[in-house]
C-alpha cells in the first residue's frame, strides 16, 4: 500500500505512453486530469493485488472515445461518478476500489481520478498490461468475467447502464453510445470480486508504468540514452531504428488503418521496416519478414528524446527506434491468442514471440 | 529593392536585395529594446550599399520582440480568458498548467461558460447570450481590455466565438479580442494557449508596429513592411498588430530558407555552425522539414509548428580537450576573439584546429604553429565525423543530398561531407537569416476537422484550400499567386463518417502596390 501524489502521476502518465503502443489517447492531458484531482481530493492509495480481500469488490473504470475528441472537449471531471452510484444501486452493494482496464496510455491515470474523487483505493494492476482498440480485449474476458453491468456517463449528466450476453456486445452498443455522447465517455465495468481479480488481472502495472516514466524522466536529466534505458526498463528488444518515409492511413469502421514504412540507419541501413496499425501498432515486417506482432507489444520512440509516438502523429522523417517487447503470458494462451492475435486483425499468421526472434 | 532584417540572440542582421541579388548586408549586436538594433542595422546597410531609400519597395523583419515579453513577463496586458464549452472541459480551466508567474503577471483571469461544439458540429450546449454578457460586465469594472475566446471544436465550427466576440465588444468597446480558432489549430488547450498569449500582446502589438513604421519613415523608407510568421512566412504589418503570437520562433525558419535560397537548392540539409552549437535541418520543397514535437514558449505548452533541427555541441569556439580527444561541448563562445590561442588567449578551442590546419586564415597562425599535427589532424577529422553523424541522423534516405554550410563556424569543414552531393558554402552566409526574411512570401494556414459523411473529400480538401488561401491573402499576399504548398490529411480515430483532419498551407508573392 502506498500512496500516489502529483509526481507519481507525472511519471505514470510518461511510463505508460510506452506502453500504449501507439494508441492509448494522449498522455498530457490524463497527467493533467490526475494532478488536478489529487490537489483537488487529495492522494489516492494504490493497494497491490495481495492487499486485497478475496470479497472486495472491485470495478474497472477507463475513458472510452476518440483520441482527438478528448484533447478537444476535455472532460467535466466527474463523469462517472454518476454512472458509478448506479451501479453500485443495481449491484446492491458499495464499490470497494477501482482499477485500471488498460495501462497503456490515459487510462492508466483515469481510475486514478476517479479513485481520488470518490476517495476509494486503487489496486495495482490492469487488464491488458498495455493498450488494445476494443473493448472486449482485456485478460478478464478470458476467464469468463463480464464486461456488464457496464455503466457509461458523458458530461451532460446521461448515464446508461448495459447488459450484454458476451463482451464483444458490449463493445459494440458501448461503442454506438459513445458516439451520440459526442465520441468522450467515462465508463465503468468487468465489476469482479477480490478473488476473481486476483485469478485474471495483469499484476503491478501501475507500479511497472511509474518506474518505466521515472526512469525515461531521470535519463533525460542525466542525458543518458533515453531509448536504451526505456528498453532495458520494458524487458524489451530493439527492433529498428530508421526515419519513416512514407505514412498512409484511411478509416475503416471508426478505427484508423494505416502503415508506416521506416528505412533504416546505422546497422539498419539498406533495410526497410513496414508497420501496421489500427489505432495500436499490430505488425512490422523487416525486408518483408515479419518479426514481431501482436500481442507483443510495439513501440516506436523518437530516437533522440526517447518519446513514445502515437500512430496518429507518425510522420515523414521522423527518426524512430522500434521496440518489441514481450506481452503478458496471459495473452499466450490459446483463447487469448484468438482474442488479440494477429488473425482477429485480419492476419493470417501464427504469432511467434518477440524474445524468440531477438533474444 | 529590398531589405530583410533578422533579429538573433546576439546579433540583428540586414540584407539588402535587388530581385535575387544581394547588394550588401550589415551585423550589428541586437539590443535591449531590439528597435534600436534593427534601425541600426536598416540604416547601415542603406548607408553602405549608397542605395536611395526611395528605392526600397519592401522590408522584411523577423523580430524576437514578441517572444522576449513573454520570456521576460514583461509590457504584458491583463488578460481575460473565456472559454465555451460547459459542461465540458470543467476539470481543466485556462491557463491550468501555466508557469504561475506568468500567469500571475497577466491577472488569472479565468471565465468557463456554456458552449462549444461536439466533433460533428452538434452543440454541446446552447451559446447562453446572457451568462456572457455578465462575464464581460465582470471583465468591464475589472478595467481589462484584453480578452481571448476559445470554444471546443472552434475549428469545426466557429460561429460560437464569433458570436461571443460580438457580445464581449458590445460590452467593452475599447477591448481587444484575439478569437482561438483564427490563430491555432486543434487541441483546445495549446490553441487557447496561444490565443491568450496573443491578447496579452495587444498593446504591445501597437506600439512595435508604430516605432518601426515611424523608425522606417524615419529613413525616408515610404515602403510597407512585413513581419515574419513563425513557419517563416510573412505577414503585413497590420496582420502583424492582430495576430503578434504568430511571430514566435520564426528565426530558425528564416535561416534555413536563406540558406536554400543563396545556394539554389529546395531540397537539402543545411548545417548552421555556430560558436557554441550546430544546427542541422532538412529543406523539402524549400521550406524547412517540421518537428513533431509541441513547441513550449516560456513555458506554456502551444502547437506552433517549428523546423525540425538536430542540435549538436560544435561551434567555433567549442573548446579541445585531448586525451581522450574532446571537441566541445563547452565553447568560449562570443569570447573566442580573446581566449583563443589564435588570438592571443590560452584556450586551445576549434577555431585555432582550423587555423593550424590551414583552413582559414584568421589570427595569428604563428601563436598555433606549436600544436601537434598529429592531434590537429585527428582533431579536424573528429569534427569532421560530428558533421557526418548529424547529417546522417536527418537524412531520409540512402540518397546523397547537397549540403549548404551557413553561420561564422563554417570554416571548420573543409572536405566534402560523406552522404552529400555536393557542399556548398554560399556567399553571404553569415546574414542568411536575413536573406530569408527578405525572400520570404505571404502565408496562411487552415488545420481543421471535416466529417467526410456530409461533405465529400473533395469538397473538404477545396474548403480547406480556399481557407488557407484567404488567410495568405488577409496577411498581405497577391491573390494571383497563391499556391498550395502543404496538404496534409490524417484520417481520426474512432470517430465515425469518416472524420478527417486537413491541414492546408497557402503561399502568395508579397501584394505590392
Amino acid at each position: 500500500m502506498r500512496l500516489l501524489h502529483p509526481e507519481n502521476v507525472v511519471d505514470i502518465a510518461l511510463g505508460a505512453a510506452v506502453l500504449g503502443t501507439g494508441g492509448g489517447g494522449d498522455p498530457y492531458i490524463g497527467k493533467l486530469m490526475g494532478i488536478q484531482a489529487i490537489e483537488e481530493f487529495g492522494p489516492v492509495t494504490l493497494l497491490s493485488l495481495d492487499e486485497i480481500e478475496d470479497d472486495a469488490l472491485i470495478v474497472p473504470t477507463a475513458m472510452m472515445g476518440a483520441p482527438t475528441v478528448m484533447v478537444e472537449k476535455l472532460p467535466k471531471g466527474d463523469e462517472i461518478i454518476k454512472a458509478f452510484h448506479a451501479l453500485e444501486s443495481y449491484l446492491g452493494r458499495k464499490i470497494t476500489a477501482t482499477m485500471s482496464a488498460e495501462a497503456g496510455g490515459l487510462n492508466s491515470v483515469t481510475p486514478l481520478t476517479v479513485a481520488a474523487r470518490l476517495r476509494i483505493p486503487m489496486v495495482d494492476c490492469d487488464g491488458m498490461g498495455r493498450a488494445f482498440p476494443e473493448l472486449q480485449m482485456v485478460t478478464a474476458t478470458l476467464y469468463g468475467v463480464s464486461s456488464t453491468p457496464f455503466a457509461i456517463g458523458d458530461e451532460k449528466g446521461n448515464s446508461a447502464i448495459l447488459n450484454t450476453v458476451n463482451n464483444r456486445w458490449t463493445e459494440t452498443f458501448s461503442r454506438s453510445i459513445t458516439i451520440d455522447m459526442g465520441c468522450a465517455a467515462m465508463i465503468a465495468c468487468y465489476a469482479t470480486t477480490g478473488k476473481e481479480l486476483k485469478e485474471w488481472a495483469v499484476p503491478d502495472t501501475m507500479t511497472l508504468v511509474e518506474s518505466i516514466g521515472r526512469t525515461i524522466r531521470e535519463a533525460r536529466e542525466s542525458k543518458a540514452n533515453v531509448v536504451e534505458t526505456v528498453r532495458k526498463a520494458v524487458g524489451g528488444f530493439e527492433v529498428f531504428k530508421g526515419k519513416i518515409v512514407d505514412v498512409q492511413r484511411r478509416t475503416e469502421k471508426g478505427f484508423a488503418k494505416g502503415e508506416a514504412i521506416l528505412d533504416g540507419v546505422n546497422q539498419y541501413d539498406s533495410q526497410t521496416l513496414k508497420l501496421q496499425f489500427q489505432n495500436e501498432n499490430l505488425m512490422a515486417e523487416v525486408d518483408g519478414e515479419i518479426v514481431v506482432s501482436v500481442p507483443d507489444l510495439i513501440t516506436l520512440l523518437d530516437t533522440e528524446t526517447g518519446e513514445p509516438i502515437t500512430t496518429e502523429n507518425l510522420r515523414y522523417g521522423f527518426r524512430v527506434t522500434v521496440l518489441g517487447i514481450p506481452c503478458n503470458e496471459k495473452w499466450r494462451t490459446p483463447e487469448g491468442l484468438e482474442l488479440v492475435g494477429p488473425r482477429y486483425f485480419g492476419y493470417d499468421i501464427d504469432w511467434v514471440p518477440v524474445e524468440e526472434r531477438f533474444g | 529593392m529590398r531589405i530583410g532584417v533578422d533579429v538573433g540572440g546576439t546579433n540583428t542582421d540586414a540584407a539588402l536585395m535587388d530581385g535575387n541579388r544581394v547588394v550588401g548586408w550589415f551585423k550589428t549586436p541586437t539590443t535591449p529594446d531590439v528597435t534600436t538594433g534593427i534601425t541600426k542595422a536598416v540604416r547601415t546597410v542603406l548607408e553602405e550599399t549608397k542605395v536611395p531609400s526611395d528605392e526600397i519597395k519592401a522590408v522584411m523583419i523577423g523580430t524576437t520582440h514578441f517572444t522576449n515579453a513573454v520570456v521576460e513577463r514583461k509590457r504584458l496586458m491583463e488578460t481575460a480568458a473565456i472559454r465555451l464549452g460547459l459542461p465540458a472541459t470543467e476539470c481543466l480551466p485556462p491557463m491550468v498548467d501555466w508557469p504561475a508567474d506568468l500567469r500571475d503577471t497577466i491577472g488569472h483571469h479565468k471565465y468557463l461558460v456554456h458552449g462549444g461544439h461536439e466533433f460533428d458540429g452538434r452543440e454541446i450546449s446552447p451559446l447562453d447570450e446572457k451568462e456572457i454578457r455578465d462575464v464581460a460586465k465582470d471583465i468591464k469594472s475589472k478595467g481589462i481590455r484584453a480578452v481571448a475566446i476559445s470554444a471546443v471544436f472552434s475549428p469545426v465550427n466557429s460561429s460560437f466565438e464569433d458570436r461571443a466576440a460580438e457580445i464581449v465588444q458590445d460590452e467593452i468597446p475599447d477591448v481587444s479580442i484575439s478569437l482561438s480558432h483564427e490563430i491555432g489549430r486543434m487541441g483546445i488547450l495549446e490553441r487557447e494557449n496561444a490565443a491568450i498569449l496573443n491578447a496579452c500582446l495587444g498593446d504591445l502589438a501597437q506600439a512595435i508596429v508604430q516605432s518601426l513604421r515611424k523608425a522606417l519613415k524615419e529613413m525616408k523608407i515610404d515602403a510597407p513592411f512585413y513581419l515574419s510568421q513563425n513557419d517563416g512566412t510573412l505577414m503585413s504589418a497590420d496582420y502583424a498588430e492582430k495576430y503578434p503570437v504568430l511571430t514566435f520562433t520564426s528565426g530558425p525558419t528564416n535561416s534555413m530558407r536563406g540558406a536554400a535560397f543563396l545556394s539554389g537548392v529546395k531540397d537539402a540539409m543545411v548545417v548552421d555552425l555556430g560558436g557554441t552549437t550546430s544546427d542541422v535541418g532538412m529543406l523539402l520543397r524549400g521550406f524547412p522539414r517540421e518537428a513533431s514535437v509541441a513547441v513550449e514558449i516560456s513555458g506554456v505548452r502551444t502547437n506552433f509548428r517549428m523546423p525540425d533541427v538536430y542540435s549538436f555541441g560544435l561551434g567555433g569556439g567549442s573548446i579541445v580537450t585531448e586525451d581522450p580527444l574532446k571537441i566541445g561541448p563547452q565553447s568560449v563562445g562570443y569570447e573566442l576573439t580573446t581566449k583563443g590561442l589564435a588570438f592571443g588567449g590560452d584556450v586551445l578551442t576549434a577555431t585555432d584546429l582550423a587555423v593550424a590546419g590551414g583552413l582559414v586564415d584568421i589570427g595569428d597562425a604563428s601563436a598555433v604553429k606549436s600544436l601537434d599535427a598529429r592531434l590537429v589532424r585527428q582533431a579536424l577529422d573528429e569534427i569532421q565525423s560530428m558533421v557526418e553523424t548529424a547529417v546522417d541522423q536527418m537524412k531520409t534516405s540512402a540518397e546523397p543530398i547537397p549540403l549548404i554550410l551557413v553561420g561564422g563556424g563554417t570554416i571548420l569543414v573543409s572536405r566534402q561531407v560523406e552522404g552529400t552531393s555536393e557542399m556548398v558554402k554560399p556567399e553571404h552566409f553569415p546574414v542568411a537569416n536575413a536573406i530569408g526574411a527578405a525572400i520570404a512570401q505571404v502565408g496562411g494556414e487552415t488545420d481543421r476537422v471535416f466529417a467526410m459523411a456530409e461533405l465529400s473529400r473533395d469538397d473538404a480538401l477545396a474548403q480547406a484550400k480556399q481557407e488557407a488561401s484567404d488567410k495568405a491573402i488577409s496577411a498581405g499576399a497577391d491573390e494571383k499567386t497563391i499556391t498550395i504548398v502543404d496538404v496534409e490529411e490524417v484520417p481520426l480515430a474512432y470517430l465515425p463518417s469518416n472524420a478527417v483532419r486537413i491541414r492546408v498551407k497557402a503561399v502568395g508573392d508579397l501584394a505590392l502596390s
